[in-house]
């Protein structure tokens, strides 16, 4: 250890280590609905998706977890997006490779996918 | 780095390992990889959460979900409940008492929300046995800034301002101890005293398993205060998990460079070694630590000349308790005044308590000083068990003193409970209900220290014995008023001319149920009766003739072939026979015998 500068950097990325156990209210959360219907429709693979794609990025704001069923079981995999001051955003019949864009549109860039929301299905 | 979705925290602190946390631990793994998702979970053992009644217990983020009481055989219900689907385990949160609503976040909990958590902050929250969690958390942040921003005196000087004094029981300020030791010198020592002693207390073991890195942290701190380049500490072999996680924290610190040569950058250099005691009490007292530690038998030697002075091989040396040192570097980072502004006019910050004894919550705190008893007890403890009475609180392990009911409304600090004669000692506090004899239990601390005084000084080697002696008398019913009054001379005898503090201290066990708890005494030495129902020797057990039913349990039961009597007639305990043991007592469904 050489600098108060070299243990910063060190501390910036072991903060990601930790960072899930900071109930941050300033965090973008990303819930998949993983109950039975879900499970059954594929929503594994998507949570896994989320997961890859936001280590991949080193997206530390946001948090990934599952609720049980949200209750529109024929549009499942449903997953909603909540951003900090924002209106949540509920996409459904997700996939692997849509969550993949969600997160370098929405997540990223701030882009709601509005062909993958809910509002396309009815 | 892996970023991902859960965290799984499990307690590795003593209390929760014994109570299979390995095992649980191993399960999580297996049950995580059974489902493929050994890569989107991560597990992490932790040190202690505080709540050791409930243990062990299991955190589940980013939920903050405390389970409690898990066994390994609930983890696949965790995992493909909560971990697949998303739902919190109801059955296996923690429920508070006298109230139906179970709690999933831990920090909202009643036993946590009254606490202020610095000793501990990580404990609980960070793996022990990796440096970047520390790290992660600011750790060795303040080291940084000591080492390439602040001059000596500086740090000597921010303690001082703290108000920080030592938490292993003399309460001595921080601050001023560091200045003793500051004066120039060519070789100084730091030590960590980690030779917890105290039956009931274990806070310095939490904060090593915990968290052993901010130990080390404020060792070197405390090496750059006084110019010193080597630090020991000294740990009893009792604590096999916190030596350990600092074996690991050492060799860890020494490879990113917080140990060693050229620290930051700076040209300071500092090494720190365990030496690991082998558990007597005394060890525990400063100068007999350090006598230990050159090598010698752990005995007291007089002071002066103090440690700042004349320490271990004779040279400069510092001795902080664990708990101390884990307050330093918060100090460093968040100024003086913020600790100063916790606590009481002399009495700083906080203080971390092992609650023990007769009290629901069981476990590990950390309040304010100037937190009320009342408080520890009723809110943050829970409350007495099965509905019975607070009669008593130890604080101090065997050096210290009781604290009455009456007295519940006492705030703990350094000067409130010295003067009702108790100390706030090491952080041992015992809580007693109505069930405990007050004499006895001084017999035990007296008992206790009997068999650890080192037997250097006549005072204490004899003077222990010889009340231990008297209270026995007294505890089988062969006491007179006098042996009362040679008692207390006796103890005032000892705290004046023992040479170091366990025998200095020894006494106050005996002097403060004395103040207290006379009454008690008196109906052992007069009425040769024990009002708690404790001590034996005083104890008969009769069979209530009208309770009962001739069911011949208790005779069956009987390991001393004391009770006869016929079937469906009323029993009969021959006294002459009885051994006391009270298991007829307990075996008996009628609540026909009774114990007078």
């Amino acid at each position: 250890m050489k600098s108060l500068a070299e243990l910063a950097a060190l501390r910036e990325k072991a903060k990601a280590e930790v960072n899930l156990r900071n109930n941050g209210e300033d965090k973008i959360r990303v819930v998949v609905g993983m109950a039975t219907c879900g499970i059954a429709a594929g929503a594994r693979p998507v949570l896994a998706a989320f997961v890859e794609e936001a280590d991949k990025r080193q997206l530390k704001n946001v948090m990934i977890t599952q609720t049980g069923c949200i209750g529109i079981c024929k549009l499942e995999p449903v997953v909603e997006v909540y951003v900090p001051g924002q209106e949540k955003v509920t996409y459904v019949k997700m996939t692997a490779e849509k969550a993949v864009k969600v997160v370098t549109d929405h997540l990223i860039n701030g882009q709601v996918v509005s062909e993958y929301t809910i509002g396309t299905e009815q | 780095m892996n970023i991902v979705r859960a965290h799984i925290l499990v307690c590795r602190g003593t209390g929760c390992s014994s109570a299979h946390s390995e095992e649980i631990f191993k399960r999580f793994e297996e049950e995580l990889k059974a489902q493929g998702m050994a890569d989107e979970v991560k597990m992490i053992q932790t040190g202690c959460f505080g709540l050791c009644e409930l243990g062990p217990i299991v955190v589940v983020y980013p939920e903050g979900a405390m389970y409690t009481r898990v066994t390994p055989d609930d983890v696949s219900e965790i995992v493909s409940e909560h971990i697949v689907k998303g739902r919190i385990v109801q059955r296996l949160l923690h429920t508070e008492k006298d109230s139906a609503e179970v709690v999933a976040d831990l920090s909202k909990t009643k036993f946590y929300e009254k606490q202020t958590r610095v000793a501990l902050r990580n404990c609980g929250v960070i793996n022990p046995e990796n440096i970047d969690e520390y790290i992660a958390v600011d750790g060795y942040e303040a080291l940084g800034r000591v080492l390439t921003e602040m001059t000596p005196e500086e740090v000597i000087d921010i303690i001082t301002k703290s108000g920080l004094r030592g938490r292993g029981g003399a309460g001595f300020p921080t601050g001023l101890k560091w200045k003793f030791a500051s004066a120039p010198a060519p070789v100084k020592y730091v030590c960590c005293n980690a030779d917890e002693g105290d039956p009931g207390a274990f806070m310095d073991r939490s904060v090593l398993e915990g968290d052993p890195h901010v130990v080390l942290e404020a060792m070197t701190i405390a090496g750059y205060a006084i110019g010193a380049h080597q630090g020991y500490i000294y740990v009893r072999a009792e604590y096999p998990i916190a030596i350990h996680r600092l074996q690991i924290a050492i060799k860890q610190a020494r490879e990113y460079g917080f140990l060693g040569d050229d620290i930051f950058g700076t040209g300071f250099s500092f090494d720190i070694e365990l030496r690991l005691g082998s558990g007597a009490f005394v060890c525990g007292e400063e100068t007999a630590l350090m006598t230990s530690i050159e090598g010698n038998r752990g005995e007291p030697r007089p002071r002066p000349p103090f440690p700042a002075v004349k320490g271990l091989f004779e040279k400069p040396t510092i001795l902080n308790n664990v708990e101390t040192w884990a307050n330093i570097p918060r100090i460093i980072l968040n100024g003086a005044d913020w600790f100063a502004s916790m606590g009481t006019e002399k009495s700083k910050g906080t203080k971390v308590f092992c609650l023990v004894g007769k009290i629901n919550n069981t476990g590990l705190v950390e309040i304010p000083m100037g937190t009320t008893l009342r408080e520890v007890v009723e809110e943050i403890g829970g409350g007495i068990p099965n509905g019975k009475k607070f009669k008593a609180a130890q604080t101090g392990g065997p050096s210290g003193g009781c604290i009455p009911a009456s007295l519940i409304d006492t705030p703990i600090d350094y000067e409130s409970l010295a003067a009702i004669g108790s100390i706030v000692g090491s952080g041992g506090l015992i809580i007693m209900d109505e069930d405990t004899c007050m004499v006895d239990i001084a017999k035990f601390f007296l008992q206790f220290t009997m068999d650890e005084s080192c037997g250097k000084c006549s005072p204490c080697r004899i003077g222990t014995k010889r009340l231990y002696e008297m209270i026995t008398k007294i505890t089988e019913g062969e006491g007179t008023l006098e042996m009362l009054d040679e008692m207390e001379e006796l103890c005032h005898h000892l705290q004046k001319n023992a040479l170091c503090a366990l025998g200095q201290t020894a006494p106050n066990p005996v002097l403060s149920t004395l103040k207290y708890f006379r009454d008690e005494y008196i109906a052992h030495v007069v009425d040769k009766r024990c009002p708690a129902g404790v001590c034996t020797k005083l104890l008969t057990y009769e069979i209530d003739p009208a309770k009962c039913k001739g069911c011949t349990l208790c005779a069956r039961n009987c390991p001393a072939d004391a009770i006869s009597g016929k079937v469906k007639e009323v029993h009969v305990i021959d006294k002459s026979k009885c051994i006391k043991c009270g298991v007829c007592m307990s075996n008996c469904k009628f609540d026909a015998i009774v114990k007078k």
